[in-house]
């Protein structure tokens, strides 16, 4: 049985690779703030506030290309809705905890978090203070997300677009589903989610995002259904 | 207005995170739901991952030799043979070694 801090810690071991990809992508974010001509205070503000990766950096292009702001917000929530469905997988682990617990862990789940201690849990569910993972690997990412986008406001456009650091994002996605792709059903998920999300491209505000894992789910329930 | 929007958003967003987690309960959600949820990461995050790779900043598809292809190749070989946390620094150095070489 691990301790609070051993637990806590484990979560910051295990997302620490992930800091290699959410670095450069908080720098970029950062910088493109400052020069699509938003305030730094402004820029800087949005990491605290929707500490949401991709959907802030949709949002001051949405706002810069002249869309109204209800455009804009919807998309953030539209690419945040697969938060909803993390929500539900964590849902099972965090359920003994108080209802203030609840409402402040919730701030700081994220994409590689979610990843990282859903893994941690599934391995180690008779673990008693299982949210303590979930906190390590959060806090972890909020301090770099913010470190990160201040040094992309600070740097602006010293960062140079040829270096491609927005590919490092899909890079550490890649590395969190690449172990399930030995796994055929899980494989037949993967590939209906990723070619939905190209067909489904162009659909507005960016739905495409939360369309095509609702598709891919839909898949698994099948896939479910035939293996019984 | 701005200023509006964003804390809009980031409230919008923290619902998304917070609705599932606190407000609707575990035992509402029966067991087809529950075994459904095993495939959330596989069914979400290439979502993020395919239009990354397969689509450019203008919105349309890219060519077969793009760089990116063999980067997004590179990296689930180093996973699939390493399968340790030091192997996000191979994919690192993948990405530098396809953006450095190929672009500039």
């Amino acid at each position: 049985m691990l301790s609070k801090k051993q637990l806590f810690t484990k979560g910051m071991m295990d997302i620490s690779p992930h800091m290699l990809s959410v670095i450069p992508f908080g720098i970029i974010c950062g910088a493109i703030g400052v020069e699509l001509g938003f305030s730094p205070y402004l820029v800087y503000a949005m990491s605290f506030i929707i500490f949401g990766g991709a959907s802030q950096i949709v949002f001051l292009q949405v706002l810069s290309g002249g869309a109204s702001s209800l455009v804009a917000v919807t998309s953030v929530g539209i690419i945040n809705s697969r938060h909803l469905l993390y929500g539900a997988v964590l849902s099972e682990y965090l359920e003994k905890l108080s209802f203030l617990k609840k409402l402040l862990i919730s701030y700081i789940v994220v994409d590689q978090g979610f990843a990282e201690s859903n893994k941690f849990f599934k391995k180690n569910k008779s673990e008693q203070h299982l949210h303590y993972h979930l906190i390590g690997t959060g806090c972890t990412m909020w301090i770099c997300w913010q470190v990160a986008t201040l040094s992309g406001i600070i740097l602006g456009s010293f960062v140079p677009a040829e270096l491609g650091l927005k590919f490092t994002i899909p890079l550490t996605f890649i590395a969190i589903v690449v172990q399930d792709l030995k796994k055929i059903d899980h494989l037949i998920v993967m590939i209906t989610c990723g070619l939905s999300s190209l067909l489904f491209f162009d659909a507005p505000f960016k739905s495409y995002i939360i369309i095509s894992p609702v598709i891919a789910l839909f898949v698994a329930s099948l896939i479910l259904r035939l293996k019984k | 207005m701005t200023w509006f929007s964003i804390i809009i958003a980031g409230i919008l967003t923290y619902f998304t995170r917070m609705t599932m987690i606190a407000l609707v309960d575990r035992d509402m959600l029966g067991d087809k739901i529950k075994a459904v949820l095993e495939y959330v990461p596989s069914a979400v995050f290439p979502a993020i991952i395919f239009p990354a790779i397969f689509i450019n900043d203008y919105g349309s598809f890219i060519e077969m030799n793009d760089p990116k292809i063999f980067g997004a190749i590179v990296a689930d070989y180093c996973w699939l043979f390493f399968k340790k946390y030091y192997c996000n620094y191979f994919i690192w150095i993948d990405f530098l070694l396809v953006f450095n070489f190929c672009y500039i």
